[in-house]
């Protein structure tokens, strides 16, 4: 049985050294196969004593089973090498850029108009919207601003040719359109296009604003400051940041305020505001003793600048790529 | 509004600086826009007599001056041609700095100069003044240039709102500044002059209700040409006013002081008596700055008995203007009711200072004081004799006394107001407030036109008070929540539906060329603009198609080759009531993708914006109609139909626009009414089908004019329960197809919801399917 224990060494010598599947099988055949030297031992069995016969068959089946542990490892062995060979040539760049197609932006008022209905809806502030030509009754009139009233000289108008219609010079009409289609309690903001006629680096003759307003029984001047500081801190995200309310004169508001937000060492005008006046209620059809409020109007334009450092306005209405992809 | 600080000051001194007096203003109520020196700054210049003039010996155009400037006599090399002994002049000393020079002692052509005399410009009080600026003969040699001419004054320039006529004056001002800061008003009436002579102004008025009051005298013998005074012309050209004459700068100086306006005419060319009516059409008037005005009765005018004078409270008439040779003059201080006079302005397209302070309002109660001021300043400067003062008066404003009730003040301001701040504050402002219980009873002063109700007297509180010791507050709402509709996307949603397609949101102007509504909408009557900015921007938009080829063409014409835009906006249709849509569209030109590696590069086509359209509209499934629309390529232009209503365009650029706006490619563009893509469907989920479907292929050639669509429609009618969905997937011509014949392969997907299909069931389906195809379509299946 010496040859058994020989045969055994010689073939995992040989198994061992073996790189390829196809070779290893061969070897194996040579040992295991048909007429495999384990096999043509296994067949001699017969001519042994019967008392030997369990004894050497076992040994055999040890030796074989040695040989079949050492193919499989084997052929593991081999298999891995071919995949991790496989696997070598099948690398790619994994630098090189993806495919499919590319990734459009919104413009960035459209950004900052976000921003504000977001967190005004956050405490229950409805979005309203209205015409951007108007008529004189509900930019001027209802807005207690009667024909030659010296306020309307503030705002450059854009009239029709007709001479009976304009465009919005500021999105205080929806206010009254609103209220007129409801009663308090009133709480909305109301974004949108408007013109006047001023063109330079600060001002474009269409440009965008958002109207606020809150009606209810109670809501005063000091909740007006409270809901506009809070707003300004979140938009900018920064719990610094001071508000100024300077005294002013809006005919549809009184008391009224110019907004002033802090930027650096100074101060820049962001809006104006006030407590909705008596006169737009009544016109509305709203007691005036009971249901008081505020308005107030903001320029989504400038806070879009003062927020990603836009130098010129212009720069919004002209549509240049290179500019509005910085915002995507 | 531009004011004097000094003269502020001669009024209402507070202990303040300048920029605190700026800040008390501001923060009351009356905004100071911009606080300018007088005069730049400069310094050791000083008033000097001119001793003696001499030619330089080396320069024909220099004279050597021996000056006396309060110390020992200097000799001054003086290049000013018109200089002369005798005169004063100033005299800038060795050290002193001006605006953008030093003078040191130096030799000019061999003679040492101890100083320089000195023209306005070089003092940087004047821009044009050539020449030496002459002083007044009796300036005190040696006394400091800026002293003499109150050089250090600021002029500050307040923009006092609408409401706040009562500000357009220094004595407003300074009440203003004496209410907010609490110092003592320094103002004395003036008083009434006792007439020298007996001349009375025949005066009536017709229109009493324009004109409430009206006073007039007449003032004779004055020397119209005797020159304004030094401060007069100062404070004048500090307040922004041009020195003129010597009566027209009385008028405006007392203008500038009480916010009376006044006007002065020439007595010989007044014909009889004076009247303030309206005109008779017909009537005709040049004013003084030369416009001819033909008049109506919408207009109120000072009138004598042969024609009108003047337009009231706006601006006089040419011909009866004061000159240099006027001898005798009336003067007319009068109040006009601010409804006559507003809006008249803008229809004329000129203003003045006069319109501007009636239309807001003028102090009906110190008409008359104006009245004496000026005339005093007029016997003072231009000698005379005066007349009584005629006088014609009629209902004035009334200034009925207005309750403040202090609870709903608290309520509105959002802090408990009490009754002594209350009383305090409308004392300062002269309201002669009454307290009775928690109600203040106020009497607003003459010279305020805008309190008239309690939230006027609401509004005085808070801004006396400060806005800024008003707190902040929370307001206290009750937490419902808002409704959120599933049924409807917001434009948010939609916005980044459209970015991640690809497409970069832009907003363009609502007023465009004519030409584009033309062109491109083949609309030739836009909603038109009566006052348009630009003639390029004339018209109101009847689509956005115009603004976004024209952003096209702008990034094409920057080395942009892919632009992919989109705009949400409103456009303005003109019929009647002039309904305005909101619309999105989208315009992709260039190539299909960015430009990569692995992808072959192609052109975006209209399949490629459809395949965007129908993901925006999605769940929604939309139908497209060929026809032509006046922007698109007949050929490649669809109408989008939704549920049996047009939604909107898509299509290919016209050729004939692609060359119009020289873009190297066709773009393709849509346009989509806003409700269709907002809307959205709730889902109703169905039974998923629990039987495996089998898919087929089909291909056929069919003539080039049959329609996918009209195929598919066809195959979907054809009755078969079973079939779920037939889809393209090849589109072939060329080799192997007849030519004017295009195959078409189909994917067919079959399904039963009740059991499995068998081989035969499909086989049947789509024997059923090629019949149709062939009887229909005259196909030739493959």
């Amino acid at each position: 049985m010496q040859e058994l224990d020989k045969l055994v060494a010689e073939a995992m010598a040989l198994f061992g050294g073996i790189d390829d599947a196809d070779a290893l099988e061969q070897a194996k055949a040579r040992y295991v196969g048909k007429s495999g030297a384990l096999t043509e031992l296994l067949k001699g069995l017969g001519k042994l004593p019967a008392a030997e016969r369990p004894a050497a068959g076992a040994r055999i089946n040890v030796a074989k089973q040695q040989l079949e542990d050492a193919l499989n490892a084997r052929r593991e062995f081999i298999a891995a090498r071919e995949l991790e060979a496989r696997l070598a040539g099948e690398s790619i760049d994994v630098t090189l850029p993806g495919r499919g197609t590319g990734m459009g932006g919104l413009h960035p008022v459209s950004r900052t108009m976000e921003r504000i209905e977001l967190l005004f809806r956050s405490i229950g502030f409805e979005v309203a919207d209205g015409p951007e030509i108007e008529t004189d009754f509900y930019n001027f009139t209802a807005l207690n601003q009667p024909e030659n009233h010296p306020a309307r000289s503030m705002h450059d108008t854009f009239y029709l040719a007709d001479g009976r219609h304009l465009l919005r010079t500021h999105t205080s009409p929806i206010q009254i359109r609103y209220m007129e289609q409801r009663q308090p309690p009133i709480r909305i903001i109301a974004p949108g296009r408007v013109y006047r006629v001023d063109s330079d680096a600060t001002h474009s003759p269409m440009f965008h604003q958002v109207e606020g307003l809150w009606i209810d029984e109670s809501v005063s001047f000091a909740n007006l400051k409270g809901v506009l500081v809070d707003f300004f801190q979140r938009f900018f995200e920064n719990p610094e940041l001071k508000l100024r309310f300077r005294p002013s004169f809006f005919p549809f508001t009184e008391p009224s305020a110019e907004i002033d937000m802090s930027f650096g060492e100074g101060w820049l005008e962001v809006g104006g505001c006030g407590m909705v006046h008596p006169n737009v209620l009544r016109n509305v059809g709203i007691d005036s003793e009971r249901y008081q409020g505020f308005a107030f109007g903001l320029g989504p334009d400038r806070l879009t600048m003062l927020r990603y450092g836009v130098k010129d306005l212009r720069l919004f209405y002209e549509n240049d790529l290179r500019f509005l992809k910085q915002f995507v | 509004m531009k004011i004097s600080e000094h003269w502020l000051r001669e009024l209402v001194d507070p202990e303040l600086s300048t920029a605190q007096l700026s800040d008390l203003l501001t923060f009351g109520g009356v905004e100071v826009e911009a606080i300018d020196p007088a005069a730049p700054p400069f310094d050791r210049v000083v008033v000097a007599e001119v001793l003696s003039v001499e030619k330089h010996p080396q320069a024909d155009r220099l004279n050597v001056c021996q000056v006396n400037a309060g110390t020992a006599p200097l000799t001054i090399v003086c290049g000013a041609p018109k200089v002369r002994a005798g005169m004063r002049v100033p005299a800038a000393l060795p050290g002193a700095r001006l605006p953008g020079m030093e003078i040191k002692l130096a030799k000019v052509r061999g003679i040492e100069s101890g100083g320089m005399l000195c023209s306005a410009r070089e003092l940087g009080l004047s821009e044009d003044a050539e020449g030496l600026l002459e002083l007044p003969a009796d300036a005190v040699i040696g006394m400091s240039v800026r002293d003499l001419l109150d050089l250090d004054d600021q002029v500050l320039t307040t923009k006092p709102t609408p409401n706040r006529g009562d500000c357009l004056s220094v004595l407003g001002m300074a009440r203003e500044v004496a209410a907010l800061s609490g110092a003592a008003l320094k103002w004395t009436e003036p008083q009434a002059l006792a007439p020298q002579i007996e001349d009375r102004v025949d005066v009536t008025v017709d229109a009493r209700a324009d004109c409430p009051l009206y006073s007039a005298r007449i003032i004779r013998g004055i020397n119209a040409a005797a020159a304004t005074p030094g401060w007069m012309v100062r404070r004048l050209a500090r307040g922004g006013i041009r020195a003129i004459s010597a009566v027209v700068d009385v008028t405006n100086y007392v203008l500038l002081e009480m916010g009376q306006p006044l006007h002065a005419f020439d007595a010989s060319r007044v014909d009889g008596g004076i009247c303030v009516r309206r005109a008779r059409s017909g009537e005709t008037l040049v004013l003084l700055n030369g416009t001819m005005l033909e008049l109506d009765s919408r207009h109120l005018i000072i009138a004598d008995a042969r024609q009108p004078l003047a337009l009231a409270g706006i601006m006089g008439g040419e011909s009866s203007g004061v000159t240099r040779d006027t001898q005798d003059i009336i003067l007319e201080s009068a109040f006009f009711v601010p409804e006559i006079i507003a809006g008249k302005t803008r229809e004329l397209g000129f203003g003045s200072d006069s319109a501007y302070r009636f239309e807001r309002g003028v102090d009906f109660a110190g008409t008359r004081s104006a009245m004496e001021r000026a005339s005093q300043l007029i016997l003072q400067i231009c000698g005379g004799r005066a007349g009584p003062v005629v006088g014609v008066s009629a209902d004035l404003p009334a200034r009925p006394p207005v309750k403040l009730r202090l609870a709903r003040a608290g309520r509105i301001l959002g802090f408990p107001v009490d009754a002594a701040s209350a009383m305090s504050i409308l004392g300062r402002l002269g309201c002669r407030p009454v307290l009775a219980g928690d109600t203040v009873e106020a009497s607003p002063p003459s010279y305020r036109f805008d309190i008239g109700i309690e939230e006027d007297l609401i509004e005085e509180l808070a801004r006396v008070t400060g806005y800024d010791r008003i707190p902040a507050k929370s307001p206290v709402a009750p937490a419902a929540l808002l409704p959120v509709r599933e049924m409807a996307r917001g434009p948010m949603s939609i916005r980044r539906i459209l970015a991640a397609l690809d497409y970069q949101e832009v907003v363009t102007y609502s007023f465009v060329d004519r030409s584009w509504e033309k062109d491109l909408c083949g609309n030739p009557e836009p909603v038109a603009l009566a006052n348009p900015i630009a003639s390029q921007m004339s018209v109101m938009r009847s689509s956005l198609i115009g603004g976004l080829i024209d952003a096209v063409v702008f990034n094409a014409s920057r080395k942009q080759g892919r632009v992919r835009l989109f705009e949400v906006g409103r456009c303005f249709l003109n019929l009647p009531g002039y309904p305005q849509p909101m619309r999105v569209a989208a315009v992709a030109f260039g190539e299909a993708q960015p430009r990569q590696w692995g992808s072959a590069a192609r052109s975006a086509d209209f399949f490629d914006l459809k395949a965007d359209l129908e993901a925006l509209l999605q769940p929604a499934v939309a139908s497209f109609v060929p026809a032509s629309h006046p922007a698109l390529h007949p050929g490649k232009s669809a109408r989008v139909v939704m549920e049996g209503e047009d939604i909107g365009w898509i299509g290919e650029l016209h050729p004939r626009w692609q060359r119009k706006y020289d873009l190297p490619a066709a773009p393709v563009l849509f346009e989509i009414e806003w409700g269709a893509v907002e809307k959205r469907y709730l889902p109703a989920c169905g039974e998923v089908p629990r039987f495996p479907a089998i898919r087929r292929d089909l291909a056929a050639e069919f003539e080039e004019k049959v329609r996918f669509g009209d195929i598919r429609e066809a195959l979907e009618q054809s009755g078969l329960t079973i079939l779920r969905d037939v889809t393209v997937f090849d589109l072939y011509r060329g080799e192997g197809v007849q030519k004017g014949k295009k195959s078409l392969a189909f994917s067919v997907l079959l399904q039963d919801t009740h059991k499995t299909l068998t081989d035969a069931e499909a086989e049947k389906a789509m024997t059923k399917l090629r019949q149709i195809l062939q009887e229909k379509f005259n196909a030739k299946l493959r």
